[in-house]
């Protein structure tokens, strides 16, 4: 790794931290307005941290559906403004959106800044497309896809993952790995919609939705909010927990051709690989410092693409690494350990951020034992529960990464490091 | 403003979106065009059309015919459609067709590679039969499937004429027969 001068205070590396994390049950249904989810994931947030309003001065959110504005919710919860922006944009945005809190604080915008993400996924404006949105005319650039049936998100990604398929010979069982291991970890994670473990024939015999994808190839759809709080260093360790520091982000970086990235190939490769260039200079560690990642899995096939690009292994061998057992916790580099977007619900990958302050505090919450101070007394065991396990605890870890989604041709990534 | 019903979903072209009101005009005269970047360096082929050339930032453009055969890049085939206008027609083909002009250029990964449904010589969407035949590497031309006056959407179906690979790649579970 090429590394930077940081003194000249570009990079900002490790000076900024995220000191609170917090979200509403992942559930279908959830009987609530985005407004009242998102004051539940922003209030549980500050109590993590032990913050109160008066000290949170910022506020960002996106939304690419259903949400609601900040300053509804600022004003719900006490919260006086001096900086708020809410913005267009799905998965990915939640890396991106730090990269810019930490660029307001830096310009003296404003001091403590709450991402946030409220949305009724299931019940109000369904992420995989179906329902009204389905249902609406097409017009002008729309008719070179949707018009064609060429409308999900599965639909717009097939041809990268099939083409992946034939660049490389991967095949369907190794990618439904990344299904069967985010399951192991689910059934760890009382939080998690799904918390059935699948075998590989659960999901290569599940309902064929748009090959190459089957149902459980697909995340869920949920309805929830999450919530971070990103501060400089210097006050993060004023509050309750122990900071995880920023290490690096980048936001959504894109390849060429973004109006159509098929356009300009190999179609297998995916923005990760311009995004490796920003974030490792960034972080100043590569990806052999990586001790667990949280690969946005939308789909299977988004974690392994991910994984491939960034360099975690070489190109074209993402069905090995999927498949090798390397994900799994208790392997050399867990992915997803709450189970992610395939399992534990569907947050455009803010909840793969909560998961991974949660580990590098030790302080995951699995079905391990708490003591009297709260503080969780983890067996590493990853069994499930009933089996005497239910820990997803990753031990002696220091160095996160997160593997942010919004498309084949679109990606961020947040790099975190122990407080 | 080109309008019409196609599958039971409305289609349109906005009178100010120049670009897309000359694309599907060409399209209902069964004439495919793409716009050519005017500048005499430059001279390359874009598709989806668009308001500048992605290679240069030229803004002046011609369009030009272009020969509308190719072959199969990658696909997606669904089986649970998401659009209702499309529950009917699953299991459905959405191609991508790299055209054989412009391939490869200005780099070795660049090309033209047009969308489309996989529809049989007549222009109707293909049957699990016809579906099982496409894969990577099938040789495809263009057909067009009218939609309305100044509308029409370009579809691909088997080119007839060429040679065909002896198996194109195909996803290696089947579904349904298919």
């Amino acid at each position: 790794m090429t590394d930077i001068d940081t003194t000249a205070g570009k990079y900002l590396r490790d000076k900024y931290a995220i000191i609170g994390v917090g979200e509403t049950t992942y559930t279908r249904g959830s009987g609530m307005t985005t407004r009242s989810l998102g004051t539940w994931a922003i209030k549980n947030a500050m109590d993590d941290a032990g913050i109160p309003a008066s000290e949170i001065d910022g506020m960002m959110s996106y939304a690419g559906n259903d949400s609601t504005a900040s300053p509804m919710l600022a004003g719900d919860l006490g919260i006086r403004l001096n900086f708020y922006m809410d913005v267009q944009g799905g998965g990915s945005s939640s890396e991106a959106l730090i990269g810019l809190a930490i660029g307001a604080i830096e310009a003296g915008m404003c001091e403590t800044v709450v991402v946030f993400r409220s949305m009724n996924g299931y019940s109000q404006v369904r992420i995989g497309g179906t329902g009204a949105r389905a249902s609406v005319p097409v017009g002008g650039d729309a008719l070179h896809a949707a018009a064609y049936g060429w409308f999900s998100a599965g639909q717009n990604f097939s041809p990268t993952f099939m083409r992946h398929m034939y660049d490389y010979g991967t095949t369907p069982e190794q990618v439904a790995m990344v299904k069967v291991i985010h399951s192991e970890h689910a059934s760890n994670n009382p939080k998690a919609y799904y918390k059935q473990r699948v075998t590989v024939e659960d999901v290569v015999n599940s309902r064929m939705i748009c090959k190459p994808l089957h149902l459980l190839d697909c995340c869920v759809e949920t309805d929830n909010a999450t919530a971070l709080i990103v501060t400089s260093v210097d006050k993060a360790y004023d509050y309750r927990n122990t900071p995880a520091r920023i290490l690096g982000v980048a936001g959504r970086v894109c390849k060429p051709r973004i109006d159509m990235h098929f356009q300009h190939g190999p179609i297998s490769t995916v923005a990760g690989h311009y995004i490796k260039d920003i974030i490792y200079r960034n972080a100043g560690v590569g990806p052999e410092d990586i001790q667990c990642t949280g690969a946005y899995d939308a789909f299977t096939f988004t974690s392994m693409l991910q994984l491939e690009d960034y360099g975690f292994c070489k190109k074209g061998e993402g069905g090995d690494y999927v498949s090798s057992g390397i994900m799994r916790l208790g392997g050399e580099r867990p992915n997803n350990t709450s189970g992610g977007h395939l399992c534990e619900g569907y947050t455009h990958g803010m909840n793969m951020i909560i998961e991974n302050v949660r580990q590098l505090r030790g302080e995951v919450d699995c079905y391990c034992p708490q003591d009297d101070n709260g503080k969780r007394i983890h067996s590493y065991n990853y069994a499930p529960p009933e089996e005497g396990g239910g820990c997803r605890q990753v031990p002696n870890l220091e160095i996160t990464q997160n593997l942010g989604w919004a498309m084949p041709g679109t990606g961020s990534s947040l790099i975190m490091r122990k407080g | 403003m080109p309008q019409g019903e196609y599958l039971g979903m409305t289609l349109t072209v906005l009178d100010l979106d120049q670009e897309n009101l000359a694309y599907f005009q060409h399209c209902a005269d069964h004439d495919f065009h793409l716009q050519q970047c005017a500048d005499p360096d430059c001279g390359l082929i874009r598709y989806p059309p668009g308001t500048a050339c992605p290679w240069c930032s030229q803004r002046e453009f011609n369009w030009v015919p272009v020969d509308a055969r190719g072959e199969v890049h990658s696909y997606g085939e669904v089986h649970h459609a998401i659009q209702p206008a499309f529950r009917e027609r699953a299991p459905y083909m959405i191609l991508l067709v790299e055209l054989d002009t412009q391939s490869g250029v200005p780099t070795e990964h660049e090309a033209l590679r047009v969308a489309g449904n996989l529809v049989d010589a007549d222009g109707n969407f293909a049957t699990p039969d016809l579906v099982k035949q496409v894969g990577i590497g099938s040789r495809m031309r263009m057909v067009f499937a009218d939609v309305a006056e100044g509308l029409a959407l370009p579809h691909w179906t088997l080119d007839e004429d060429a040679e065909q690979p002896d198996a194109p790649w195909r996803y290696p579970q089947e579904v349904n027969g298919v």
